[in-house]
């Protein structure tokens, strides 16, 4: 949310070309300093990630394994048609990505924006109500994964004190059971994904003007009202972004399902990202990863652009 | 059409103004700030125990005795730490991912006040297209450039170097960070610098004295970014550094889940050995990430 909203808005014309003007003026090397102070950024930029990006692109078009040597070289698009006409698991990762993106990011969503508008109450003990229901924004990947294997573990896990209490059945481990590992999946990764989405929209809460609710609650607006007609609006362009970005993040992200269920039980849990890096790192099939990367890619620039389309976005700046 | 709209609005209108006497004085502030005590406490509570019964859990399994299965960590042991932080070498890991982390830190802190600073100060051919690559770069996921970027730490003699993972776990946070520091900066009134330069500053000693102070909040939420990220994040580590004594906790947490059989204990101290050093600086930082979060995305 932060970056893109920052991309969106560029800094008033007035002070830059004051800026610049007093550049000029005052340093010695004016021309060059901005240069100079963007060369490591984009230097680091272009090394590690644009040059990947561009290999990427090249070894799709190539069959690249180094376990089997003979049959390396200029591939053309085999590798795709390979994906999309021989390849089951690959349909197979793209439906439980787009499931995995969807639920993940519009529970998040919901219950994100919920958590943030209580912590913007004040009562007492805010700050350490706070600071307690976004301590696993700082946990992240394997130790949550860590923390729900403890949980959903079929002997000393929550299920046993479940079942004594009389609900499920003893010695059941919803990780290894296909009908059960997608929701507990699911509510690991909302743990400490809900938190991170909650300081986002928080923090942009916190800029709105108490005056606007002042004024609304002298006209008599009921707290539903204020809540349709300020708080959601104004918080708009932070939601589209913070939700995209979350999207984005929730398909990349590999560290949560590698460690928690490993794709499994039968490649119930494996999304893209995990099968390109099953596919690279396991069977050293770099020529078919990079494909599978493009793939994903592609897929990713098409849903953003089309989200940020059907959202208006930018449309009707505040 | 216009007196149609007017008599629509109308009737809503007077009647609050008519009711407004009544009020005391300091009933409309309260009656936003004040939302009734149950619609705080109740969900929060609710989701409280959703957070806290995760930690709860594998502190419960981190102190209590091997093949206990009470729900209260007593008697309580610290076998499970010794093992882990000796045994299983996570006080290696616990050194190299501190390395790692503060490095990244650093590095990232730096380089992103360098290239803020020239996003919010300066106008310049590239800015736009320099943008553009920061916020695209959002959309590239780390976890499928492992292949290339190997190749590269591979022609550059730094697999099995902590190096290597300083080096992408930087590159990953850059764009985020430049962003938000640029926002930041943008915030401090340009006629501060301006002023110091009267004084006889040069542009480095303006900044130095004037803006860095000013942006201490800022560098926080951006340096505890990085520090917690680099922290957690496993795959890169995973990927280059082979050696185990090269490792970082998150690999080593990795290498204790996917044992054959799980040992639980051993499992859970070392989850908190990985949390410790992260909640101590989230705690710490708490109140201005939130803080630095709003001045530094919103009102930019």
């Amino acid at each position: 949310m932060a970056q893109a909203a920052a991309v969106a808005k560029p800094p008033a014309p007035p002070r830059r070309s004051r800026a610049r003007s007093r550049a000029r003026r005052t340093s010695a090397t004016p021309r060059r300093l901005p240069y100079l102070l963007i060369a490591p950024a984009a230097l680091l930029m272009l090394g590690f990630i644009a040059y990947p990006v561009i290999s990427v692109f090249y070894y799709s078009l190539q069959h690249y394994n180094p376990t089997k040597p003979w049959r390396n070289g200029f591939a053309g698009f085999d590798n795709f048609v390979h994906a999309f006409t021989e390849d089951p698991i690959f349909w197979d990762t793209l439906v439980f990505s787009a499931k995995w993106v969807i639920v993940e990011v519009s529970l998040q969503l919901l219950f994100g924006l919920a958590l943030a508008l209580i912590v913007n109450q004040t009562f007492v003990g805010r700050s350490l109500g706070r600071a307690l229901v976004f301590s696993p924004w700082a946990v992240s990947g394997v130790l949550t994964s860590a923390i729900w294997v403890l949980l959903y573990n079929s002997q000393t896990g929550i299920t046993r004190y479940l079942a004594d209490m009389g609900i499920g059945e003893y010695g059941t481990s919803w990780l290894s059971d296909t009908s059960t590992v997608f929701s507990a999946a699911i509510v690991a990764d909302l743990w400490r994904g809900v938190p991170f989405f909650a300081i986002l929209i928080l923090a942009d809460l916190q800029s709105i003007s108490k005056d606007l609710y002042e004024a609304a609650e002298v006209d008599g607006a009921s707290r539903v009202r204020q809540f349709l007609h300020i708080t959601l609006p104004h918080l708009k362009d932070a939601i589209i972004l913070s939700t995209l970005l979350r999207a984005v993040w929730e398909f990349n992200n590999v560290d949560l399902l590698y460690t928690l269920t490993g794709g499994g039980p039968a490649g119930e849990t494996t999304t893209l990202p995990l099968y390109i890096a099953n596919t690279s790192v396991d069977a050293h099939n770099f020529g078919y990863a990079s494909a599978l990367t493009t793939v994903a890619f592609v897929i990713l620039l098409f849903c953003s652009m089309v989200y940020l389309r059907l959202s208006k976005f930018g449309g009707e700046s505040k | 059409m216009i007196t149609q709209d007017a008599e629509k609005v109308a009737p809503v209108r007077p009647a609050p103004v008519a009711e407004e006497p009544p009020r005391r004085p300091g009933k409309v502030r309260r009656a936003w700030d004040e939302v009734p005590r149950r619609h705080i406490y109740l969900p929060l509570s609710i989701y409280l125990v959703f957070t806290l019964v995760p930690f709860y859990w594998i502190l419960l399994f981190a102190l209590r005795k091997p093949g206990s299965t009470s729900l209260v960590p007593w008697p309580m042991t610290f076998e499970h730490f010794e093992k882990v932080w000796n045994e299983r070498s996570f006080g290696v890991y616990f050194q190299n991912s501190v390395l790692v982390g503060v490095v990244t830190l650093l590095m990232t802190t730096l380089v992103a006040l360098a290239g803020g600073y020239a996003l919010a100060r300066f106008d310049f051919k590239i800015k736009r297209g320099f943008m553009l690559a920061l916020l695209c770069s959002q959309f590239v996921p780390g976890a499928l450039l492992l292949v290339p970027l190997f190749q590269i730490f591979a022609e550059l003699r730094m697999i099995n170097s902590l190096g290597s993972v300083i080096l992408a776990e930087t590159v990953f946070q850059l764009p985020l960070s430049i962003i938000l520091i640029s926002n930041f900066i943008k915030n401090v009134p340009y006629s501060l610098e301006e002023a110091a330069w009267v004084d006889g500053c040069n542009r480095f000693t303006a900044f130095r004295v004037v803006v860095l102070p000013l942006l201490r909040p800022g560098l926080i939420a951006v340096g505890s970014f990085a520090f917690v990220h680099s922290w957690n994040h496993f795959l890169f580590a995973l990927m280059f550094l082979s050696n185990q004594d090269k490792q970082t906790i998150p690999v080593g947490l990795n290498t204790l889940l996917s044992a054959d059989s799980v040992d639980l204990g051993a499992l859970a101290a070392g989850g908190i050995i990985a949390a410790v050093p992260v909640v101590i600086v989230f705690a710490f930082i708490q109140k201005w990430l939130i803080t630095g979060f709003s001045a530094g995305a919103v009102k930019g």
